[in-house]
């Protein structure tokens, strides 16, 4: 465990209150309605918040305790806003290396350039800040925060503000990031969906306390939090592709549990990839259906059964060491007699990538 | 042109005035209104609306209570006596003195506004870049805030050429040293010296203007640049 905290903060009417304890590396999403005080986290995490009590170590260095207060220009954090915070004075290259210059010889174990090829803005560096697309500026703002070599790194929803294609330009330079990077890295964010693509941990929040905590892919399933409750309700998924049907151009993915076919491109055989499943797309059988559309047809058990109201149910099924959603009506559920323990059939009707 | 000794001594002398009294007032102002600009002290409306009361109170009046002030009985030239400083009413530093206040809340309101748009995003950014306050302040906040420091640089300077009444109670009208141009456009004009009189002002009218004109320029592409 690398980062420690135990942060208290009073502002006006809102209090926070987090204990937590995250691994040293990969992404970890912060989840919550606004107002559920994220961002306050955030600020409290690089030391913009001087009222902030309690402690916080990172990486076996002590950022805060009862008797001091690291100042924020100390903290080896790097920070990226919700709106763009590029300082309009300089071009890019002098935002990326206003920090860098002051970060001394720790910077120097950065590699810049392989940095603005990481982030894809090495043909920007001369161009002025008013000349870049929102996403764009997002990504100078991710090298600027990592080229002083930070041993935290804290992103307040960089998606806020650029459209739906923007989005989807930024979401593979982000998945590379916690790819390469051995460090903690907390994204704030209130889209599901950007979350299931990128995090491995995630952090729900409410009301300044910290609600649930765990890995994503358990988080999304566990039916007794708010997330599994949702029409969208869905199940993330770790797989591995072992084949492509060039005739049919379909992906074969191999998963503990069996295997899934999905349309998509072809990919090299043996990578790693997250696919997403919605509750709503999959469906019981008892006996082994033999003549569907439905491509995907695999063995499960139920695990647990939930009533979620409007005369549903959501089903929780175990699928090798994986775990799967169905939302089904209540009289599917009890004309098929489903209970916990059962051996069924499940129907998957899409499947999607998540890169 | 058709300037005599006089007319040139009060032309510089009204420079060196506005030039000095500019540059002690950024001096002066940057750190204050970066504090009203942030501050979030509830007396704060109190300093402000003193700080404004010069845009509105006839410059005779705050000539008259500087006059006192600086005179040997006064608060302020009485302590310089008392240190065995010069005597200031009548003197050129009277004068700047008197600037200061007149001109305050041109070069002070600028700035204010200027700190109170860039915000504190910029100062909490260069911190997470590991720039301590200071270096941050002047390294960001103002090379941002270079449009809105010209502005009150022109404005003090332009405002304190302008500057009668407040000139005419602690300054008196002694030619080479407290004479300014606007006095002696007044004084060409009590003696009928019509033609003098025009040389001056249109003086002072085109180096107004000119100043004036800057500022909006450079707002203006500011405005064109700034996201």
């Amino acid at each position: 465990m690398s980062l420690s905290m135990q942060l208290r903060l009073q502002k006006g009417d809102f209090n926070l209150d987090v204990s937590l304890e995250l691994p040293a590396r990969g992404i970890i999403a912060l989840f919550g309605p606004s107002g559920s005080g994220k961002s306050s986290l955030l600020r409290a995490l690089a030391g913009l918040e001087p009222n902030t009590k309690g402690q916080l170590t990172v990486n076996g260095q002590c950022w805060q305790d009862q008797d001091s207060f690291m100042a924020p220009h100390k903290r080896t954090v790097g920070l990226v806003f919700q709106e763009s915070s590029l300082f309009a004075h300089l071009d890019v290259k002098g935002n990326i290396l206003y920090g860098r210059k002051r970060a001394g010889h720790r910077a120097q174990q950065i590699d810049l350039q392989h940095l603005l090829e990481l982030l894809g803005i090495q043909h920007l560096l001369s161009r002025s800040v008013d000349q870049l697309s929102g996403g764009e500026r997002q990504r100078v703002a991710i090298v600027r925060a990592l080229a002083i070599n930070p041993s935290l790194l804290l992103l307040d929803e960089p998606m806020t503000g650029l459209d739906q294609a923007r989005r989807n330009e930024l979401m593979p330079y982000l998945q590379r990031l916690h790819r390469e990077l051995a460090i903690p890295i907390i994204y704030v964010s209130h889209d599901r969906h950007e979350v299931a693509q990128l995090a491995e941990h995630l952090v729900l929040i409410e009301r300044g306390r910290v609600q649930a905590y765990g890995r994503m892919s358990d988080m999304y399933t566990r039916l007794s939090l708010p997330l599994a409750h949702t029409a969208d309700a869905e199940a993330i998924l770790d797989a591995v592709v072992d084949g492509y049907d060039a005739e049919y151009q379909l992906l074969r993915l191999k998963l503990d549990g069996g295997h899934f076919w999905l349309p998509g491109p072809q990919s090299a055989i043996g990578d790693a990839v997250r696919v997403q499943i919605w509750a709503k797309d999959v469906s019981i059988c008892l006996d082994k259906p033999r003549q569907t559309s439905i491509l995907n047809i695999l063995e499960a058990q139920i695990q647990a059964l939930m009533e979620v109201g409007c005369g549903q149910v959501l089903l929780k099924l175990q699928l090798g060491s994986q775990v799967l959603l169905a939302r089904l009506t209540q009289k599917s559920a009890d004309l098929l007699g489903l209970h916990a323990g059962q051996k069924v059939y499940v129907q998957v009707k899409s499947v999607a990538l998540l890169g | 042109m058709n300037l005599s000794a006089d007319d040139l001594n009060a032309l510089w002398l009204t420079l060196k005035l506005a030039g000095l009294s500019t540059v002690l007032l950024l001096l002066l102002c940057t750190p204050l209104a970066w504090w009203l600009a942030h501050s979030r002290w509830r007396g704060k409306f109190l300093l402000e609306a003193l700080i404004a009361l010069p845009l509105v109170l006839p410059p005779t009046v705050l000539g008259f209570y500087l006059l006192l002030a600086l005179g040997p009985q006064g608060p302020i030239g009485g302590l310089m006596q008392a240190l065995g400083g010069p005597n200031l009413a009548f003197t050129f530093s009277g004068l700047v003195i008197g600037s200061l206040f007149y001109s305050l809340p041109f070069v002070l309101q600028p700035l204010q506004n200027t700190f109170a748009s860039i915000g504190k995003r910029p100062m909490e950014v260069a911190a997470t870049l590991g720039a301590s306050k200071l270096d941050a302040f002047f390294t960001v906040i103002l090379p941002l805030s270079r449009p809105g420091i010209l502005s009150a640089a022109v404005l003090g300077f332009a405002h304190t050429l302008g500057e009668f009444g407040v000139v005419l109670m602690i300054g008196g009208n002694i030619p080479g040293q407290t004479q300014v141009v606007s006095i002696a456009i007044y004084e060409h004009v009590e003696s009928l010296a019509y033609s003098q009189a025009h040389w001056l002002a249109a003086l002072l009218l085109i180096l107004s203007f000119v100043l004036l004109l800057s500022v909006y320029a450079v707002n203006r592409r500011w405005r064109l640049v700034s996201p």
